[in-house]
């Protein structure tokens, strides 16, 4: 039998075995970065690899991120077969995972979800600002979830658990994967019933010229770097409509009305498919409040189609169906 | 830090309609129901309103939502988006997967703050000519109340 230590371990336990037994040949998980609380995405492609892999609140990239890329290769050399992949999954990651499944960007035999039980990732920006300066030589997470920092100057600080977290991660409904092969650790189990969207019913509430102003505010901040859409899942297409030259819908200047188009557009992308990850809000360098619009998505599906974003891969995405008792009430009469 | 784009100030668009400012509409007609409808509205002589400039998709499923956003950054006052009523799609079932897509693109421009009466999406069938004209007539009527679009037009 093997022996519950800590998450770290089973991991690595379970991806020897993978390897050894050699159902899959590369795994996506998480490895020390050179910088403390940074723990950066990793690929192990044999057993050699295993050691290195970690597992705690410090690992906050999304990995499905990387997975449509594996499969849909334009230069496929002669005997190329498919990887078979398994990929360290958080609640958030999983549904990701059964969305590019559902899309076709991922077959799903090849895919070995290893689920991991995650009561929440660490902000950095957080830190930061717990910090107010101060620069952390190492870092690491306590038994009781707190985050413990040794800082430059000898001093070592300790920064609640609550006070640490993304805002994503505390109202989070699924903190284990809902669909997974492996199961690393112990169920957590429903956190809430149903996130409650406080946030965004705030938002609704507000009249139409403060909430035109806090677009604006937030969209003015933006460098259009892409840096949203590339660390986001669901944007795997080989050529995003802002850079489609035929036709082109929009030009290259990050001037408000071409960003505004950009964002109004990839974030109606993501209706029906966002999992609420916060990705794009961790990529932002420039802070934008990327959420509380992702989020309008998410909530809006849930209460139009009744659909939630990677629960299940039998259910058909909410845009690619219909139902005749559909909502109209939006339609113009005379 | 960039420098404010001033057409992008929010203003009180009530004040500010100069008198005598038409505004321009673009209607996605459907091909076998409303493109029909309007053409009903045509050849029966009934009055609609000489704002509307009309493009035929082949379905209201054909309505991509960049096509929407695009009309307004280049200036369009407004949108009507039409299509055969439900149920009654040559494709079938084109426009009903097209209501989820416009049921959500409808909330998502009002929520960042752009006005409902911009973008509006109806059902007309080719025997509807008369609807076809009162739907046309109130779209900008409603667009005439909240005045030039500003928000999201980009100068040339």
């Amino acid at each position: 039998m093997r022996q519950k230590t800590n998450l770290s371990d089973e991991l690595k336990w379970v991806a020897r075995k993978l390897f050894e037994e050699n159902r899959i040949d590369l795994l996506i998980g998480y490895e020390k970065g050179t910088l403390p609380l940074h723990n950066r995405p990793c690929f192990v492609s044999s057993v050699e690899g295993v050691d290195k892999l970690v597992w705690d609140s410090l690992c906050a990239n999304n990995l499905a991120t990387y997975l449509p890329r594996l499969f849909t290769r334009t230069h496929r050399p002669k005997g190329w077969k498919p990887p078979r992949v398994a990929i360290v999954a958080k609640g958030c990651d999983a549904r990701s995972v059964v969305g590019l499944i559902k899309e076709k960007q991922a077959p799903r035999e090849n895919i070995v979800i290893l689920g991991v039980p995650c009561d929440g990732v660490v902000d950095l920006r957080k830190i930061e600002d717990a910090l107010d300066g101060a620069c952390p030589v190492s870092a690491k997470v306590a038994e009781d979830g707190s985050i413990m920092l040794q800082l430059d100057s000898g001093k070592s600080v300790q920064v609640s658990r609550e006070k640490a977290l993304f805002d994503a991660c505390s109202d989070c409904p699924y903190p284990d994967a809902p669909v997974f092969d492996i199961r690393i650790g112990r169920e957590i189990g429903d956190k809430s019933a149903r996130r409650p969207f406080k946030d965004v019913e705030e938002f609704e509430a507000k009249s139409p010229e403060p909430r035109w102003k806090y677009f604006l505010e937030e969209m003015s901040k933006c460098i259009r770097c892409y840096a949203c859409r590339q660390a986001c899942p669901n944007c795997y297409c080989p050529t995003c409509f802002a850079e489609q030259t035929q036709p082109k819908w929009l030009g290259v200047g990050a001037d408000l009305p071409e960003v505004m188009y950009f964002h109004l557009g990839r974030i109606f992308h993501q209706a029906g498919r966002c999992v609420d990850c916060g990705a794009c809000v961790r990529a932002c360098p420039m802070g934008i409040d990327l959420r509380i619009f992702t989020r309008k998505m998410v909530k809006d599906v849930q209460e139009l189609f009744g659909y939630e974003a990677g629960i299940s891969l039998d259910e058909p995405p909410p845009l690619c169906t219909f139902k005749m008792e559909d909502d109209e009430s939006f339609i113009t009469e005379p | 830090m960039k420098t404010e784009n001033p057409k992008s100030e929010i203003r009180n668009p009530q004040s500010e309609i100069p008198e005598q400012w038409q505004p321009k509409i673009l209607a996605f007609l459907c091909n076998w129901c409303s493109y029909a409808g309007a053409d009903l509205a045509g050849v029966s002589r009934i009055q609609y309103p000489t704002n509307v400039r009309v493009i035929r998709v082949p379905c209201s499923g054909r309505i991509n939502p960049l096509f929407i956003f695009s009309a307004l950054r280049q200036g369009i006052d407004g949108v009507l988006v039409s299509g055969c009523h439900p149920g009654d799609c040559h494709y079938i079932s084109g426009n009903l997967v097209a209501r989820r897509k416009f049921a959500l693109l409808k909330n998502w421009l009002e929520y960042v703050g752009i006005e409902p009466e911009r973008v509006q999406f109806s059902w007309v069938s080719a025997a509807e000519g008369g609807r076809f004209a009162e739907i046309l007539q109130k779209v900008v009527d409603g667009v005439k109340q909240v005045g030039p679009i500003q928000k999201l037009t980009k100068d040339i």
